[in-house]
């Protein structure tokens, strides 16, 4: 067994080391250059992450895998080119287009292996010849049907190209304009224009003659880099040492400054240095140029805490520990399954190590992601989902420390699993560590309501699928007898109350908040409803259970609508906000929460099955077993304090 | 241990035929019917069915109306919006049903089901807790009073103003800034027909008519409104539905009379709170400056400025060589004390338009017990003083005003019972924290044994 185990561990670690494979691209230090500190979106982050949050809005992965050079083009090297060699990223299939109709409109290319196209991935200039038909069908949603909720898909899939393409050419136009083919020389060129431009503005002001050719020269820069500046691409020029952290500024910026007269930053040179060494294709001189760029900002005591941030970061990027930790809670689920039907006891203790191994992985994780942000574990929607995940984990390895029944390490792998998978999905949208508005930015509440009210969701959730394995395999196995049915009776009761003391607690400090930041206790707005809904339910689960209404089969069924009413709770009121009879309301995720909730539907109704349906009621009844589950009053003292 | 432990037999509790006992009083079913752990499930039941079809009625109604007909309210029926669908009507109990329904039930179960034991002290202190707060929202919803405050760096108000409510303000002294004398009428007296008279005025003011709400206009041929003094000549108010969506606003306009002593029509005039409101005079301006400017004229900015002067010139009421100002505007709460406005910070992400802080610093100034202090208001760290609490409200823009001096808007809050919830809070969370750990001791004693 231990044997075994050792080998699980050392193939899970070998899966986290997935290396990059050698591309045209090996030997540059794209490593060091992924570290670089830059600005965007108000967040002071590295090269590395903008990459990755670009990548992952335009093409719904953290990667680009190159079906030409057959090699994952990792998010760095990717964003590297975009800013430095945009004729090679023009080329790459970077954006992810779903509705056909948009494919059709764009008169792109279907699936076709033996030419390359997938026929869901497109390069820039695949893609444009069709700008002119998106900018068209974009302006005209936007004109005709202001209110997202009017658009049907094919319209919203527009939109996001377009906010794809639009991200795109911002990323194009950061270091220096998109066209520049050598920056050293062009901004050799552009101090050489500069004295003499501007004399011949002074001359052309105080109307005498002036030399028409050196203002022109001067007019061609300054247009070029008031135009990049007015796209607003990611701020690359640290703020000078006698600056606030603040202070980043973009390359158009500093160019445009410098014809008032203002010197330019040592940093644009060095990014000009780095850039035309990427251009020419001159690793030894990107490499140094790099590593001058470090040491300059090294000695910058205002960018020290963005520079070891962007280096801690880039660590978590690599690290990927909930992208990672998902394969051990597959493992641990199978094996945990498989322990049900042999009863062997090394594939439970096996499970339970991997599922321990996970946490641990989960915790560090979200320990890191704190550090990196200086704030408390939930934020968003993507890191609630990362906490449920590991709140109902750490539920589940309890139970099964006290049960050793491996029913605690089905619930918590796979709800560990689940809502990973959904984390995944949450952060296409676009940077997971993103800035908070004005009225989140207080570390107190986000500690205190935000964290207690997600693991009232976690618990809610654990009682739920606790629920479905009692039906599951009280249905459709013999595996359910009447030991097992109780200590998951007990199980459900306990986190039941658990759930209703951390959902009302929860709950009400998010009620206390809003009094403290808008005066207002209560203002039933969706999402305080929702959670309000999930402190009834699970208060009407007790009561019913406290009046006899419900026995142990009733209380699984309550706990599985428990699992709607979260969810609900969890997604639906989002979707509210953009409304219920918009056709984009019947699109992605609300699919999916409808699909989930006829699934809890389901399994309520075959809990409702009479029990001469359920596989392991005949079992018990054609063995001299006890009786079955419900058969008889459950209430007694030990059944319902439990 | 079980909550309902002190049932004698599990068929006192359901729906089994009660026991054949002939001296049972006439209030003994009832008692029980209310007192039942039945009646508290489906109580609950309801609430979840109301709460969920109150929220998807606030996609439509908004979350103020739905509010009010179905939190706030006895009865509602609840009927969706998508056609074809219309003829669907589900009646439901209102929330203030419910939440009286369910205090009652909590109560009779406490009088009759209940017998202490510190066992079940966790119960009792989460039932207690809960009353405070069913208590405490049922208090706010009757006691408590919103109004806003709004003024630019440099100013100073000792009022506050309701976003609801309009008065009609005659100023009898405008000669010292500081200090304003005015007699004021209440929205609930401004109807088409109603005479308003006041000693310490020497005419009468006719209301010829009131618009709830309006919308305003310019128009295009002054000469046809010469029987109007004062901004009826250039603008026009017309009027539109009611507005009840949440935070939009109705902008009442009307037209009055003034009638001397003698009897004698002094003019007539054109009051709208779209002047008399100094936010819907900044809404104007900035809509008239963009439509200037999609009209391709030169300096939209001036035009604009120029047509708001206009709109709020004061109008007056000439009479024994005095003059009286009439301004139709929101109700204005009066305090014992002023804040002076001293600084507007307003700082957003770096090369985003994203928020970060709104903070305003402001001087409170009573004269009435000689306090004087500065103090910084900013979101989530609200000022609590005089029993009213100013929250930093805008969350998203920073307007500014008509000179460029940029503005605050705080949320005022009168509730005297705003401490209830964070005590009804305290003593259910230390209720159930009670509860269940009694239940884990007991289950890990029986574990371990």
């Amino acid at each position: 067994m231990k044997k075994l185990f050792l080998w699980l561990l050392i193939l899970g670690g070998l899966s986290s080391l997935r290396g990059t494979a050698a591309g045209p691209n090996a030997a540059y230090d794209l490593e060091s250059f992924a570290k670089l500190p830059v600005v965007f979106n108000g967040r002071h982050q590295p090269v590395d992450s903008l990459g990755r949050n670009s990548l992952i809005q335009i093409r719904h992965r953290y990667g680009l895998y190159d079906a030409k050079e057959k090699r994952e083009v990792p998010a760095a090297e990717w964003v590297a080119e975009v800013m430095m060699r945009p004729e090679v990223a023009d080329d790459r299939k970077a954006f992810r287009l779903d509705h056909p109709d948009l494919i059709s409109l764009l008169k792109l290319p279907g699936k076709d292996e033996s030419r390359g196209e997938d026929g869901k991935h497109y390069s820039w200039n695949q893609l444009a010849p069709g700008f002119k038909e998106i900018e068209d069908q974009a302006r005209r949603i936007l004109s005709e049907k202001k209110d997202a909720s009017q658009r049907n898909a094919f319209e919203q899939d527009l939109l996001k190209l377009r906010n794809a393409l639009t991200l795109y050419l911002r990323l194009k136009n950061t270091v220096h304009p998109q066209d520049t083919t050598n920056f050293t020389e062009e901004l050799a060129a552009f101090e050489q224009a500069i004295p003499g431009g501007v004399a011949a503005a002074r001359e052309q002001q105080v109307g005498r003659s002036y030399n028409t050719n050196d203002l022109e020269r001067l007019l061609r820069f300054a247009s070029r880099y008031d135009v990049i500046k007015e796209m607003e691409p990611p701020l690359i020029i640290p703020p000078a040492p006698t600056k606030t952290a603040e202070d980043w500024q973009r390359s158009g910026d500093v160019l445009l400054n410098h014809l008032r007269g203002e010197p330019l930053p040592e940093a644009l040179t060095s990014w000009a240095a780095i850039s035309t060494a990427f251009r020419t294709g001159n690793p030894t001189e990107f490499n140094s140029a790099v590593a001058r760029y470090q040491q300059q900002l090294a000695a910058n005591p205002v960018v020290a805490p963005d520079r070891a941030k962007a280096s801690r970061e880039v660590f978590f990027n690599r690290m990927a520990p909930f992208y990672n930790t998902m394969p051990l809670y597959v493992g641990a689920f199978l094996l945990a399954c498989f322990y049900w039907f042999n009863f062997a006891e090394w594939a439970r203790k096996t499970a339970w190590w991997m599922v321990m191994v996970a946490f641990v992985i989960h915790t560090i994780g979200l320990i890191f992601r704190m550090w990196l942000e200086g704030r408390p574990p939930v934020t968003n929607l993507y890191s609630s989902a990362i906490f449920i995940g590991w709140g109902s984990v750490g539920l589940g390895l309890i139970l099964e420390k006290f049960w050793r029944n491996g029913i605690g390490l089905v619930v918590g792998s796979s709800l560990g699993f689940v809502t990973l998978i959904i984390a995944h999905n949450l952060a296409l949208g676009g940077d997971t560590l993103q800035m908070l508005q004005a009225v989140l930015d207080t570390n107190f509440w986000l500690a205190t309501h935000v964290v207690i009210v997600t693991l009232g969701y976690a618990s809610t959730y654990v009682a739920g699928f606790l629920a479905i394995i009692y039906i599951v395999r009280g249905v459709f196995t013999k595996g359910l007898d009447e030991a097992t049915g109780k200590s998951l009776a007990r199980m459900v009761y306990g986190i039941v109350c658990f759930g209703t003391l951390f959902s009302f607690v929860g709950t009400v400090l998010g009620g206390i908040w809003a009094d403290q930041s808008w005066g207002r206790f209560w203002g039933w707005d969706p999402k305080e409803n929702g959670a309000l809904i999930i402190v009834l339910w699970n208060a009407l689960i007790l009561h019913a259970r406290w009046g006899g209404l419900v026995r142990e089969r009733g209380l699984m069924n309550l706990a599985i609508v428990g699992n709607i009413v979260t969810s609900w709770s969890w997604f639906g009121t989002n979707m509210l906000g953009i409304g219920l009879h918009s056709y984009g309301f019947m699109s992605g995720a609300f699919l999916w929460l409808g699909g989930f909730i006829l699934s809890q539907l389901a399994l309520v109704a075959l809990g409702s099955l009479p029990f001469e349906y359920w596989r392991s009621h005949q079992a018990r009844k054609t063995g001299s077993g006890p009786r079955p589950p419900g058969a008889r009053p459950s209430r007694t003292p030990e059944a319902v304090a439990a | 241990m079980s909550a309902v432990a002190t049932d004698p037999t599990p068929a006192a509790r359901g729906s089994a035929a009660p026991p054949p006992a002939p001296a049972r009083a006439w209030w003994r079913p009832l008692l029980d019917f209310f007192s039942s752990l039945r009646l508290t499930v489906v109580l609950l039941a309801l609430s979840i069915v109301v709460v969920f079809f109150g929220t998807l009625a606030q996609t439509e109604d908004g979350l103020y109306v739905a509010q009010e007909k179905y939190f706030q309210s006895l009865f509602a029926v609840w009927s969706p919006h998508t056609p074809g669908w219309q003829w669907l009507k589900i009646p439901l109990p209102g929330g203030y049903l419910l939440g009286i329904l369910l205090l009652i039930n909590l109560l009779a179960a406490h009088a009759t089901r209940f017998k202490f034991t510190w066992k079940k002290s966790g119960i009792f202190l989460t039932h207690f807790g809960i009353i405070l707060l069913l208590i405490g929202q049922l208090t706010t919803d009757l006691f408590s009073r919103e109004s806003r405050m709004r003024f630019a760096e440099g100013e100073f108000r000792n009022y506050t103003e309701d976003f609801h409510s309009t008065e009609l303000a005659v100023l009898t002294d405008t000669t010292d800034p500081t200090l304003e004398q005015a007699v004021v009428f209440p929205e609930s007296r401004l109807q088409s027909g109603a005479e308003l008279k006041h000693n310490s005025l020497p005419f009468t003011l006719r209301i010829v008519e009131y618009f709830p709400n309006s919308d305003p206009e310019v128009l295009a041929d002054p000469a046809s409104a010469t029987n109007f003094t004062g901004i009826g000549r250039r603008f026009a108010f017309s009027p539109i539905p009611v507005t009840r969506a949440m935070d939009s606003k109705n902008v009442p306009s009307s037209v009055v009379e003034a009638v001397g002593p003698d009897g004698k029509v002094l003019g007539r005039w054109f009051l709208s709170a779209w002047a008399g409101d100094a936010d819907m005079a900044n809404v104007l301006f900035v809509s008239w400056m963009r439509s200037f400017q999609k009209q391709g004229d030169g300096s939209p900015f001036v035009r604009a400025r120029r047509l708001v002067d206009d709109i709020t010139t004061p109008q007056t009421v000439e009479i024994g060589g005095k003059s009286y100002t009439l301004v139709l505007r929101p109700e204005r709460y009066y305090q014992p004390f002023s804040l002076d406005l001293l600084k507007v910070t307003h700082e957003k992400y770096q090369g985003t338009d994203t928020p970060k802080n709104f903070q305003s610093r402001v001087r409170i100034d009573n004269p009435g017990t000689g306090e004087k202090r500065e103090v910084d208001i900013y979101m989530n760290n609200p000022l609590r003083y005089d029993g009213l609490t100013f929250f930093q409200h805008q969350m998203d823009s920073s307007p500014m005003n008509l000179d460029g001096r940029p503005v605050t808007v705080f949320q005022v809050v009168r509730n005297p019972t705003w401490l209830t919830p964070y005590l009804g809070t305290l003593v259910v969370g230390a209720g159930l924290m009670v509860q269940f750990s009694i239940h884990l001791f007991c289950f890990i004693r029986k574990r371990t044994a």
